[in-house]
């Protein structure tokens, strides 16, 4: 302990450890190797129900009748409950447009939703009578793509719509629709000397988070409810929520639970309404935890889509212009769909300078799944449709594709088809040079010398397809572009309570934000910017729940820009706090404590000349400080409706992938060998949880590209595939080595310079590993995934 | 029906099982150890994976009647079942599982439920941990008892073999990379201890 009044050097050694840019392990990973952590599915209440959904069975329909007596009169069940038990006015909620049903009523819009719930002390005693519910359905046409939306006599899929977007959008079955226009891309194409046009494919993904969709509603005796549940946003949940229940937000209490991943699909409402209204209703706990089956039809998916582009390009291989039409298919429901669309527009271009464009991307109302956040957000579909024009551009004009996309690649100042300056480092050519320059894998690694094939690395590996005959290799290249946070003048804040005081002898700070912590690592990060702010190593991270201010959604790769921010924000103002304690109750020992600029550094009170002037627990001793500030990043804009101009975003990131496959041509199986990737992260606050985010990232941009797809019947919109055995994420085997560079260009308008890096891995790995199958095969390939069929030609 | 089986070296009585029922069930929702995951009921995520007298298995997959009198292991025992297997020889060789009889000595140790602090963690919890093989940890238990069985056996895998012993283990976070390390990093260790 320093001795008040006879500063000391502070050496080098008793700087605080476990600061930014350090890979400081995960405070949680104790508990989670050990079986402890408590996910959402694993509470557990005495007297507990199990609420159990029923779903319906067809896709479109009028409801003519629903019986529950049966159902009612099952042992063991102690509610059932329908719209029609719904306790208030209000008995839809959304995410922006406020059109989904808490529980179907007169009519159903899509295959799975919500119909009826069942509380009962079993969960099988809760599926059991679920199923004796008798339903009458009078089923409708179904409205599955672009044309069965937009006829004429369409069936709507919403009647009297009545949003702000309906007067500019063709068709009611449209959510929204965002053109850009800029420059005159018809009188640009007059300057190409090459044309390509394109239509692609993307198929549905799903957000597979391993740990379903559960939770548990407790009735509190004052009326209200405790909710505990996985989500991505406690706030937003909390703001729909209250409304359906008739309860004001301060009676209804959430904490996060365990959450076994996210990606998007926990934006929206699950099990939320349903628990609480089943405990409002029994005066019982309930919990309701989905299987495999239903979380297929509990959360929204990746839109799927339809791209039309056209690019143009001068013989020296500079870009001309750009037309595209996106058409997003958002399913029964609205989510996320307006945004997806902003997003999908306003990226369309790709990380690329085209000063040209004319733009359009809509996303439909169908009776198809609902659609709405997953990772990648709207820019995934683009970049793969664009990555592929940029292969055809190349290959037409005899130009190196990785060459042609430097040619062309946007840098610091570019000027975004939104008519938005870049202001940041976009280090898009150089990413392309660093995947390029790694040394390639060898080839036919499956050769073992002397021996046989080692059949594990060919395609279809431990099936014993292939011994190696009719299998080529083929090398792909692609990069992207994503917005960071929410865009469109969206008020993303985040909000951060710190608290510092002595505790046990030592100086410990208290970090308490509402941020879902989903797998991505915002808690080892938040202890990090507290100790490197504040100066001890003592950090803990309270419980996310509703106590504190909002948080934002931890999504849009924004957590750690964000909610970093606003911990940082609130430290730094507990910092200057706890000096003024410092200098009352030690300025006049010296005279530092009113000149000098002061730090906090291992647990000392430290000049910037490395004088220590005090002790944190001298200082806090009998004191404590505790902050709760809201923090935001530079605001945004809308973009204008008819030509797409605004400040819209508010960072991007960068990520590039070259992706090395081997084909089996006869037998239509694919082997990713290798996919490295190269990614602007800014600064890289935990350097080890950054490349496990862009690792992630890859392989679930592999999944779509191989294996991933939700297959809606096209003739009933009913969902062919909800389990594991039949919708296939890759696994250890599908996924090759995934070598990760880091570059760390700092944006000077981010917190420590930092970029978000959760999706920008999602949008290239796919179109890389495509460009890669069509360099093996010679085949043209516009969908994702590809199957063995489009390879064989069978 | 009742069923009286020995889980990570306690004997226990589970009481008005359904005939339904899976080994998966029970141990969550009637012994108190939800550590084993639910994400798929079909065996196809490997999230639920115990050890069932010393093979890996799927939990989901297992009635519960069929568990009458054997052995079980959980994450939550993995640290002594991996501590006792030291003890007692460990695997000095390649290819020696555990027998029975090996099971069977060896009891859990308590820990704090709330915190996981006194509870002394195997070689490749650990390793998960370091090598940054965990985000939201859903898939971690199942891997984690899938892959102290791939090290029991097998104490120098190949990269080939730890793909193939942990192919029926789905994590959607990771990317499968740190995963590898993690198993490698467990391996290496275990190396430098002999």
């Amino acid at each position: 302990m320093a001795t008040i009044g006879t500063p000391t050097n502070i050496s080098q050694g008793s700087r605080t450890k476990g600061g930014i840019g350090e890979s400081t392990l995960r405070p949680d990973g104790t508990l989670k190797v050990t079986g402890e952590f408590a996910y959402s599915s694993d509470m557990w209440h005495e007297d507990m129900l199990w609420g159990h959904t029923l779903r319906s069975t067809v896709a479109h329909a009028e409801i003519k009748s629903i019986d529950v007596s049966e159902a009612l009169a099952t042992s063991g069940v102690y509610a059932v409950l329908t719209y029609d038990d719904l306790p208030t006015e209000v008995k839809n909620y959304g995410l922006e447009i406020q059109d989904t049903p808490v529980l179907a009523h007169g009519k159903v819009r899509h295959h799975g939703e919500p119909v009826a719930l069942v509380a009962a002390d079993h969960p099988e005693t809760a599926r059991r009578a679920a199923a004796k519910i008798k339903i009458e359905y009078v089923e409708l046409p179904v409205i599955t793509d672009e044309a069965s939306a937009t006829a004429p006599d369409a069936i709507l899929v919403h009647e009297g719509r009545d949003d702000h977007h309906i007067g500019h959008v063709p068709h009611p079955n449209i959510v929204h629709r965002q053109p850009i226009v800029r420059g005159n891309a018809d009188e640009a194409a007059e300057r190409a000397d090459v044309i390509v046009k394109g239509e692609y494919t993307f198929g549905m993904q799903d957000q597979a988070f391993l740990g379903p969709e559960s939770g548990l509603a407790v009735p509190s005796e004052d009326g209200g409810v405790e909710l505990y549940v996985a989500t991505q946003w406690l706030h937003s949940d909390l703001r729909q929520i209250a409304p359906v229940l008739g309860l004001p937000e301060e009676k209804i209490r959430m904490t996060l639970s365990g959450v076994g991943g996210a990606f998007g699909g926990r934006e929206d409402l699950s099990m939320q309404i349903h628990a609480c209204l089943l405990a409002l209703r029994t005066g019982k706990p309930v919990k309701i935890v989905y299987n495999r089956f239903e979380s297929f039809f509990g959360h929204v998916h990746r839109h799927p889509a339809k791209l039309y582009y056209e690019h143009g390009a001068t013989k020296d291989g500079k870009l001309t212009h750009m037309k595209c039409r996106i058409v997003l298919d958002g399913g029964a429901y609205a989510s996320a769909s307006p945004a997806v669309v902003g997003n999908a527009s306003s990226l369309s271009v790709g990380p690329y300078v085209v000063d040209d464009v004319d733009i359009e991307a809509i996303a439909l109302y169908s009776n198809n799944p609902p659609c709405g956040a997953m990772r990648g957000f709207g820019a995934v579909q683009a970049c793969f449709a664009y990555e592929a024009q940029m292969d055809k551009l190349a290959a037409k004009l005899g130009i190196d594709p990785v060459e042609f996309r430097q040619l062309n690649a946007m840098e610091q100042g570019t000027i975004m088809p939104t008519g938005q300056p870049v202001d940041s480092p976009a280090p898009v050519a150089e990413l392309l040079r660093r995947v390029k320059a790694r040394p390639l894998p060898p080839e036919q690694q499956w050769l073992t010398a002397g021996e046989e094939a080692d059949v594990r690395a060919l395609p279809g590996g431990l099936s014993n397809t292939t011994h190696g005959e009719g299998v080529v290799r083929g090398v792909g290249y692609a990069v992207g572009i994503k917005n960071v946070g929410f865009s469109e003048g969206f008020d993303d804040y985040s909000t951060a309570r710190v608290r510092m005081e002595v505790v046990g002898g030592e100086p410990v700070a208290t970090v308490h934000t509402a941020m879902a912590e989903v797998g991505q690592g915002g808690v080892t990060v938040h202890a990090q910017i507290a100790r490197t702010e504040l100066g001890v190593s003592q950090v803990t991270i309270h419980p996310a729940d509703t106590q504190v201010g909002s948080a934002g959604s931890t999504s849009a790769s924004r957590q750690t820009y964000v909610t970093g921010g606003a911990v940082k924000h609130t430290c730094e103002n507990v910092r200057e706090k706890v000096l003024e304690i410092g200098r009352r109750k030690f300025g006049s020992y010296h005279p530092a404590w009113a000149t000098a600029e002061l730090l906090l550094e291992g647990g000392k009170v430290v000049t910037d000349g490395g004088e220590v002037l005090a002790d944190l627990v001298d200082v806090l001793e009998g004191e404590s400080v505790d902050l709760e500030l809201e923090w935001r990043h530079r605001p945004t804009e809308a973009f204008d409706l008819h030509t797409g101009q605004g400040n819209g975003h508010v960072q991007y990131s960068f990520a590039a992938h070259r992706a090395v496959v081997e084909v089996d041509t006869e037998l239509g199986l694919v082997k990713v060998v290798e996919l490295a990737v190269a990614q602007d992260v800014g600064k890289a606050l935990n350097p080890l949880s950054v490349v496990g985010q862009i690792q992630g990232g890859t392989t679930q941009g592999l999944g779509v590209a191989v294996m991933e797809e939700i297959i809606v019947d096209p003739k009933t919109a009913k969902v062919r595939n909800p389990s594991f055995t039949d919708y296939l994420i890759p696994t250890i085997l599908d996924t090759p080595t995934i070598p990760v560079d880091v570059l760390e260009l700092a944006d000077d308008h981010a917190p420590y310079g930092l970029r978000g890096i959760g999706e920008a891995p999602t949008l290239s790995s796919t179109p890389a590993v495509l460009a890669a199958i069509r360099n093996a095969t010679g085949l043209e390939l516009n969908r994702t995934p590809v199957r063995p069929e489009h390879l064989t030609g069978t | 029906m009742r069923v009286n089986f020995t889980v990570n070296g306690r004997q226990q009585e589970a009481d008005d099982v359904w005939e339904g029922e899976s080994l998966l069930y029970v141990l969550r929702e009637r012994m108190g150890l939800p550590g084993s995951k639910n994400a798929c009921e079909q065996g196809e995520c490997g999230s639920c994976t115990v050890r069932l007298d010393g093979v890996p298995v799927c939990s989901c997959l297992v009635a519960a009647g069929q568990v009458e009198g054997r052995e079980v292991v959980t994450v939550e025992g993995l640290a002594d079942f991996a501590k006792q297997r030291a003890e007692h020889g460990g695997c000095a060789t390649a290819a020696c599982g555990t027998t029975l009889d090996q099971a069977k000595q060896w009891e859990a140790k308590p820990s704090d439920s709330q915190t996981g602090e006194g509870s002394e963690l195997s070689p490749i919890q650990q390793a998960f941990i370091d090598a940054g093989a965990v985000q939201c940890g859903f898939c971690t238990p199942g891997l984690l008892v899938a892959a102290d069985e791939l090290l029991e056996r097998n104490a120098e895998p190949s990269d080939a073999d730890i793909r193939e012993a942990l192919s029926g283990n789905l994590c959607r976070c990771t990317g499968y990379e740190k995963i590898l390390d993690a198993v490698r990093l467990a391996a290496a260790r275990q190396e430098e201890a002999v």
